[in-house]
């Protein structure tokens, strides 16, 4: 997946989570909870979506990696340069 | 007479039935007999007459909280606000803290463990993709939790497990606790989701209580010779409760005043009925009120449209109410189905106008009566119009032997 591949699954998944959530004002580098009505169970369920669409195991430690949007595709870029 | 303080009336009523999502379009609708009862098509176990409610799902909280939460939250939440617009009642007009939520449930849970045991058979039953949401909505507090969350009530909430007298049991809670001066409103009341579940048809089914019917509206026919199982529905009613004084003050409409309850236990079967207990609990509740048999305008009954079931609560009802020429009877159940948790509540609203209109709503599909089941006044197939209705008797049982008796009197002044 690209970059931009990535992003739009994050926003995809969030999407599903809450129709409601605009991405107009998004700032990549900023925490997603902070400027969407995201909370920590929210946050469980992209978690768990990226297990189910791409088998990804993501461990707790490696939580704070997907804070923001950039962080998310920083992070998610290598374990998912094959899907 | 208890003082005003004591007397605790009925301001405020909010509901999501199968026919209806509002008092005044379910009266109309149980007054002309009209079921919504359809077919529906189970996970596993395939086709079934069941009641669904429709209903603005998002008119009090986002989509996104429906889908964290339960259908039984996603109920209660729209019926509590319903009460609270109807009893004219702003949150902040009691102090939050002094709110009590008591929903009466008949099972919570099965639904979403139901759902989530489907979810991991797609991976390999791998207990990893087990949700996170699983503990949150499977808690029995859930459903009242909910309603709190969404009213921003502090008082205390939990739920009621009664079986099928769930409802009744939650709104004896919520009188019991105003009297007591634990709070100073309650939104008492009682939910059902049951129809999620498959499990609960297979189960009513492998018991041979699930009704059939080629057509779903006619699947639910209590004291009809044909009768053959229950109508599983799903459904809410939620009332506020206040005191008397404080509706007073306030100039509140006042639906009526619970005067009389029982809740006791049959100590006897897992799933049969008892008629002496129910027969007791009846006396109970009369007694409590200060009442004769004769004094009741009428009887909503539990009846299911189970063979035995119907029988028992039909030789309660002659125990007690033999010489009461004047009592109707009639069953809420054969129009809308059997909404478990709900059905004592639910049953009792769709009674209530008729301290206004001094009708008796009908028990539909009635075509052959059974003799065992006869009983003077019963009111079948199409409404009575009666002089004046000033109390209603409200029966609900539940498995594992619970029986639960309100009766709710006409206010005057």
């Amino acid at each position: 997946m690209t970059r931009d591949d990535i992003k739009d699954l994050i926003l995809e998944i969030i999407k599903d989570i809450d129709e409601d959530a605009d991405f107009d004002a998004l700032q990549s580098d900023q925490p997603l909870r902070d400027q969407l009505d995201l909370d920590s169970m929210d946050f469980l369920d992209i978690v768990m979506e990226l297990r189910k669409r791409h088998k990804l195991q993501i461990p707790e430690e490696d939580y704070p990696q997907l804070a923001s949007l950039d962080s998310c595709v920083n992070y998610l870029e290598p374990l998912l340069k094959n899907a | 007479m208890d003082s005003n303080q004591q007397r605790i009336v009925i301001t405020g009523v909010g509901l999501a039935a199968p026919n209806a999502d509002n008092l005044k379009e379910f009266r109309k609708k149980l007054l002309a007999g009209i079921s919504e009862i359809k077919e529906i098509d189970l996970r596993y176990f395939g086709p079934a007459p069941a009641g669904i409610c429709t209903f603005d799902e998002t008119k009090y909280r986002k989509k996104k909280d429906n889908k964290r939460g339960t259908r039984a939250g996603c109920l209660g939440v729209y019926c509590a606000h319903e009460a609270m617009a109807d009893a004219t009642l702003d949150i902040n007009y009691y102090d939050r803290s002094r709110i009590g939520v008591y929903v009466g449930l008949t099972e919570h849970g099965t639904v979403e463990t139901e759902n989530e045991i489907f979810n991991i058979s797609q991976y390999n039953y791998d207990v990893n993709y087990w949700t996170h949401h699983h503990n949150p909505r499977t808690v029995l507090n859930n459903p009242p939790g909910e309603i709190t969350m969404s009213l921003g009530i502090t008082g205390p909430h939990y739920a009621i497990g009664a079986a099928c007298a769930a409802g009744n049991a939650s709104l004896i809670q919520g009188v019991q606790m105003l009297r007591l001066g634990e709070v100073d409103m309650a939104l008492a009341g009682g939910i059902s989701e049951s129809t999620g579940s498959f499990g609960i048809f297979a189960s009513f089914k492998a018991q041979g209580a699930l009704a059939e019917a080629a057509d779903p509206r006619k699947a639910c026919r209590p004291f009809d010779m044909g009768r053959n199982g229950i109508v599983v529905s799903e459904g809410g009613c939620i009332y506020v409760l206040e005191r008397l004084e404080k509706a007073i003050e306030r100039e509140a409409r006042i639906y009526g005043e619970i005067v009389g309850y029982c809740i006791n236990s049959d100590a006897r079967d897992f799933v049969l009925p008892y008629d002496k207990r129910q027969a007791e609990c009846m006396q109970q509740a009369l007694n409590r009120a200060g009442l004769n048999a004769a004094d009741i305008d009428i009887i909503n009954t539990h009846a299911t449209g189970t063979r035995q079931g119907d029988i028992e609560e039909c030789k309660a009802i002659r125990q007690v109410f033999g010489e009461a020429p004047s009592t109707y009877i009639n069953n809420t159940k054969s129009i809308i189905g059997h909404a478990m948790g709900a059905a004592g509540v639910l049953e009792l609203a769709g009674n209530l106008s008729a301290f206004e209109d001094n009708m008796v709503h009908p028990t539909i599909n009635v075509t052959n009566l059974d003799p065992e089941c006869a009983l003077p006044n019963m009111v079948l197939n199409k409404p009575t119009q009666l002089k004046s209705v000033s109390t209603i008797l409200n029966n609900s049982f539940g498995m594992v032997g619970i029986n639960s008796v309100i009766i709710v009197k006409k206010y005057e002044d």
